[in-house]
């Protein structure tokens, strides 16, 4: 499978399979809407017909060069044999959302965890019960040396206490058991003083710092539980923590709705206030809020990210870059092609925990009863809940099998699936066409600013 | 070659192969919480070989 598209400026083809991404003269992008495999090594005759507007001699470059990347395994490359993926995942866990705070010091509009309260009553997690979820993320952990737990909420700062204790257990628990504990956090940054600064940038190997962008933007969406903006408030919390932060890495994180399609200028602001890695990402809310992003919405925010993309460049090349999350692609490196098929692993190698215990596949899951795979005191997980989603993969789901795409989105997210089209196997429509226009665009900026 | 650009000097074959092992960071497609997607995370092998070799030049 092949993908082709014009971006930016640049005529480029994606060979799905092999991961091999190509900028080609207009010859070449031209003639492969012409030929499919098998390529025989002489030109076919109908070429030079359908090219006749072109040099003959270019049509016959075009076409060796062309032939030797089908030799070579990176154009219409045959699928990798992955095997059953849903077989190869284990039931070890190895990543955790630790919601220590069903609770929240702020009401924005578009929050998908009830203002923080998760349909249930808001309640902050124990340190009797921290403990035990590390123990139980150690227990399924198996071989895997590599473990993640995120604290979130919620506001996890409602809870920091906890939170530092259980940042102090889990640096024992690694010690004993030969594991590295990669420890997170999501804050809406309104609580920071300098003690959770200090703990934050010492012991978070990244933190995300949730703001939307503009003042007037930020404080219509992210008001404080009097309805006063949070903006004036968290905005000099961010810039302390990240002055102290040195290389650590953070993202300040907002969210663009329907009122926003103009993101750019959040993005910008954001950057512009001191701030280089950014990622301002579409909500995701039922057709009928009065801020969810519908089709109709497309063809501007594709148009908003070609803006974007193109001052991303501009900066890049004065040398001044900033990191947009969803511009990020790595083509030399990545993680292997089995992982890229079964995604973020959610309610199989990640789950989520809410404070009373209760285990879920994601923190978009948090609540929802029938998703409700166990607790972590007796650690006994439903099985039927995880194989439901142990065949969320590429390989499985046929929507996703033929996505030219699907190597660089894994699959998508099970939540979304769900919450909008009904099935965790249903990829939400939306969300597909914004994540293939992202990758298409990561893909020109590389290819603009390798020129 | 003039009509053809190939950005990446890698491809996933050469790495589907003895992976899966686990050891890499959890991805996400929003930043809400690891903040890397499946297209930029990075394997962790990779990072150890990495560190093993530049451990090596330095005499460590």
């Amino acid at each position: 499978m092949i993908h082709t598209f014009r971006r930016l400026g640049s005529n480029i083809a994606v060979d799905t399979e092999s991961g091999a991404v190509h900028v080609l003269s207009p010859i070449a992008y031209k003639m492969l809407s012409y030929i499919k495999p098998p390529l025989t090594q002489d030109m076919p005759v109908s070429l030079r017909y359908s090219l006749a507007r072109f040099d003959s001699s270019d049509v016959e470059e075009a076409y060796e060069e062309l032939y030797s990347l089908y030799e070579q395994g990176e154009l219409f490359s045959d699928p990798i044999p992955l095997g059953d993926i849903s077989k190869a995942l284990s039931t070890r866990i190895k990543s955790m959302c630790l919601h220590v705070s069903h609770d929240c010091n702020m009401r924005c509009r578009y929050c998908f965890a009830d203002c923080g309260g998760y349909v249930q009553e808001r309640k902050l997690m124990s340190l009797e019960t921290g403990k035990r979820a590390l123990d139980f993320l150690i227990e399924k952990s198996g071989g895997v040396r590599n473990l993640e737990v995120d604290f979130f909420g919620g506001e996890p700062l409602l809870n920091f206490d906890v939170v530092r204790e259980i940042t102090r257990y889990g640096r024992e628990l690694e010690a004993k058991h030969g594991k590295k504990i990669r420890f997170t956090m999501t804050t809406n940054g309104s609580l920071l003083d300098d003690e959770s600064i200090d703990f934050i940038n010492a012991e978070m190997s990244n933190v995300v710092l949730s703001i939307d962008g503009r003042p007037e933007v930020n404080d219509y969406m992210r008001p404080f539980e009097d309805g006063s903006g949070s903006y004036e408030t968290v905005i000099p919390k961010f810039k302390k923590l990240v002055e102290r932060r040195g290389d650590g890495e953070y993202y300040v994180r907002g969210t663009f709705t329907r009122r926003n399609l103009d993101f750019t200028a959040d993005v910008l602001h954001l950057v512009d206030s001191g701030f280089n890695a950014v990622s301002v990402e579409p909500v995701v809310l039922p057709e009928e809020s009065e801020y969810s992003i519908r089709k109709e919405d497309l063809p501007a925010i594709f148009a908003e990210y070609e803006k974007l993309a193109l001052e991303y460049i501009a900066r890049a090349k004065a040398g001044r870059p900033f990191t947009f999350f969803h511009f990020m692609i790595d083509l030399d490196g990545g993680p292997c092609a089995i992982k890229r098929a079964k995604g973020c692993g959610s309610g199989c190698e990640y789950v989520a925990v809410t404070p009373d215990g209760s285990i879920y596949p994601c923190h978009q899951f948090a609540g929802e009863e029938k998703f409700k795979m166990g607790n972590i005191f007796d650690g006994v997980i439903d099985e039927n809940i995880r194989n439901t989603f142990a065949h969320c993969n590429l390989i499985e789901n046929p929507t996703c099998a033929d996505c030219w795409a699907k190597y660089y989105c894994g699959g998508g997210c099970a939540a979304n699936n769900f919450h909008m089209e009904g099935n965790v196997m249903k990829p939400y429509s939306i969300a597909c066409e914004l994540e293939r226009a992202r990758v298409e665009f990561a893909l020109a900026i590389k290819a603009a600013l390798a020129k | 070659m003039k009509h053809v650009k190939t950005l990446n000097t890698k491809t996933y074959a050469s790495r589907a192969i003895g992976s899966g092992c686990g050891e890499c960071q959890t991805s996400c497609q929003s930043a809400c919480k690891t903040s890397c997607t499946v297209g930029n995370q990075h394997c962790e092998r990779r990072v150890d070989e990495n560190t093993a070799k530049k451990d090596q030049n330095t005499g460590k």
